[in-house]
């Protein structure tokens, strides 16, 4: 056996380390070296060739795709789970990824477990309206569930959005692990993102990436706030996005603009 | 191998099942090119057996003739009575006694042929060929031709309708959905093969059912791209049924297809992912039955000032465009109640100081406003509101506003 082989080199170089591994292969299937070699050894020749130990546990990286928001990216044939109490940015960030998507020119797919999709906040925030299938459920996380199920299990989106950002805890903790273990296993081995938009984490250990979104502070410009209101103006939020999963740490800052 | 049927009813329907080139020779007359059928069926008998077993279940009272040229077929199947197949080269022997009118002469040489005394093809089939060529020309030596049954000819093909439309009628009234889901699948096999054999797909199904009442019910499915995937459609069909089912049982079923070419787009190779359009209409079906109707489509805004003002339209292959940009930077996004909820506002020095509301109650710690917006004041339905930006101590940031109904909270932002 040769040494590592050296990183980066163009197909055609790397032919003779093949063939070199092709044949250490061969005389290992047919005996040659198997008896004057132990498991350690035949190991280490092998970390040797391949330059370097390899994991052979770790699964690989998944795709991701942008968030529009630095640090944050989403994994593809994953579960994205938008975390976070009224006010904390969460709906700022789904619409960045939102028009990210659609400038990407994804199909995607919005189910709106409250009817709280605002198409005019979306439009100003970049997203390609023609782009976007809207599920509007009626306040019923039961039809929000079933909706994005047949929506992932049809596949095509390159975005699915279940938003249960506005669902009462009680009725979206209604919804069982299964059924999310369901999801999960649908959007797996696809192209699509999933993302889930709640007030505390639901998925819990189905969930790629968790970002847990809070509010720093409020910006309002103009006189005090004992001052007169009318010459006041809510500029816009700053919010903290932090990812609390084991595979991923990141706590990007956002400032989210009012219009 | 060609094939004649004279008689009476659908003759060119029934010519159009077991060939493509068809000929209307005359009223009444249909010729066909039957070549290739009896890799099918076997000798000419059988395939003249097929054919009249077809006519009798279609109702068609016809002659048929099956011969080697057109129109030998065409003179035997006017001549004889009943199915007739005639042998290779028999045909002068087989038609030698029918009478000199089938071949349809000329007054001028008909005239010519009866002071002769030719009255009947063995007759004329008998003259030498020199002799009439001198004497009667061209047209007597086709006639000649003819009479012997080897005048060789390519049919006239006509154009076949293309109205691919079928109906049934079952024994008995139908009242459940689902044994009318089995008529309608054999009803949608028949006309989806024989668009698939013409080389066409369909973007539209129309569905007629005629019930006991003597009522009519009808549903019209567009598909958002041609199409010939039978099981979809049909199960579009059932899902719109359940959707909307018949008031009454039905006693006949007409189920129409709108012919068209099928879609021939090869997709690109770094075209982005989008859902195949006739699943996504599946899916968006099942969806409906789901939330209902209305509920699902794209946003569309309109062109107003009011708030909250869109539509749901289709959702559909978007045009491709060139890759847009999102907005440089993250927009705060407003997310709305709907419907809006009713607020009691305590004020304080003409400002709202104490907002409650379902699941809302706070003090207010900040605020903007108010904005008063107003519109179509011109119109029967005019709005107008003041609107306020506060911020509660429960933590959210609410848009809130006064119309004349009282005080409501729109919204809050996130």
């Amino acid at each position: 056996m040769r040494g590592a082989v050296p990183s980066g080199l163009p197909v055609t170089e790397l032919r003779p380390h093949i063939d070199t591994a092709l044949a250490f292969l061969y005389k290992l299937s047919t005996g040659e070296e198997k008896a004057n070699m132990g498991a350690a050894a035949l190991r280490e020749q092998f970390d040797s060739f391949l330059g370097g130990p390899l994991d052979w546990r770790a699964r690989p990286h998944p795709e991701t795709v942008p968030s529009g928001i630095a640090e944050i990216d989403l994994p593809r044939g994953g579960l994205t789970e938008i975390v976070g109490p009224a006010s904390s940015g969460r709906t700022s960030l789904l619409l960045s990824i939102l028009a990210t998507a659609t400038a990407r020119q994804e199909a995607c797919a919005l189910v709106d477990a409250e009817d709280a999709f605002d198409p005019g906040s979306a439009a100003a925030a970049g997203v390609l309206l023609d782009r976007l299938l809207w599920v509007r459920c009626g306040h019923n996380a039961e039809h929000a569930l079933k909706a994005a199920d047949l929506l992932i299990q049809g596949g095509g989106f390159g975005l699915a959005i279940l938003d249960l950002g506005d669902t009462p805890l009680a009725s979206a903790r209604r919804i069982s692990l299964t059924s999310w273990f369901r999801l999960r296993r649908a959007v797996e081995n696809t192209p699509s993102v999933l993302v889930t938009v709640a007030r505390q984490s639901l998925a819990s250990a189905c969930a790629s990436l968790v970002l847990e979104c809070a509010r720093d502070r409020a910006a309002w410009s103009g006189a005090e706030p004992s001052g007169p209101p009318a010459s006041r103006l809510l500029r816009g939020i700053r919010a903290r996005a932090t990812s609390t999963h084991r595979s991923r740490t990141c706590s990007p800052v956002f400032t989210a603009a009012a219009l | 191998m060609f094939a004649c049927l004279h008689g009476s009813g659908a003759l060119t329907a029934l010519a159009f099942e077991f060939s493509p080139v068809v000929e209307q020779t005359g009223p009444g007359t249909v010729a066909f090119d039957v070549s290739g059928l009896d890799r099918l069926f076997g000798h000419p008998q059988e395939v003249a057996a097929a054919i009249t077993r077809r006519a009798k279940e279609v109702q068609v009272k016809a002659n048929l003739a099956i011969a080697d040229n057109p129109d030998a077929a065409i003179c035997a199947a006017r001549g004889f009575s009943g199915v007739n197949a005639i042998p290779h080269g028999d045909e002068a022997k087989f038609l030698g006694e029918l009478p000199l009118e089938l071949l349809e002469p000329s007054p001028e040489l008909r005239e010519t042929l009866q002071r002769w005394g030719i009255r009947r093809f063995q007759d004329l089939a008998a003259l030498p060929p020199l002799g009439i060529a001198e004497r009667l020309g061209p047209e007597g030596l086709r006639l000649r031709e003819r009479a012997r049954g080897e005048a060789e000819r390519k049919l006239v093909p006509m154009e076949e309708p293309l109205r691919f439309e079928d109906a049934l009628e079952p024994e008995c009234p139908v009242d459940l959905l689902e044994p009318l889901a089995f008529l309608l699948a054999r009803l949608l096999n028949g006309l989806i093969t024989r668009l698939a054999t013409r080389g066409l797909a369909t973007d539209e199904l129309r569905l007629r059912l005629e019930l006991e009442t003597g009522a009519t019910h009808e549903r019209t499915l567009r598909l958002p791209a041609p199409s010939l995937d039978s099981k979809a459609m049909l199960k579009l069909m059932q899902l719109d049924l359940e959707a909307h089912p018949p008031s009454a049982p039905v006693v006949r079923v007409w189920l129409g297809t709108n012919p068209v070419k099928p879609r021939a787009a090869q997709s690109g190779l770094y075209v982005p992912m989008a859902p195949e359009p006739v699943k996504l209409e599946l899916t968006l079906a099942r969806i409906r039955m789901v939330v209902g109707d209305g509920r699902v489509g794209t946003p569309e805004l309109l062109d107003t000032h009011r708030p909250d003002a869109f539509r749901i339209a289709n959702f559909g292959a978007a045009k491709p465009r060139a890759a847009g940009r999102p907005a440089a930077q993250v927009r705060l996004a407003l997310r709305l109640f709907r419907p809006p909820r009713q607020a009691r506002v305590a004020i304080a020095s003409g400002k709202p100081s104490f907002v409650t509301a379902e699941g809302i109650r706070g003090k207010v710690l900040d605020l903007a406003g108010p904005w008063r917006t107003s519109g179509d004041w011109w119109t029967a339905d005019p709005w107008s509101r003041d609107e306020w930006d506060i911020a509660l101590s429960d933590g959210a940031l609410y848009r809130i506003y006064c119309e004349e109904k009282g005080w409501f909270v729109g919204g809050n932002y996130d």
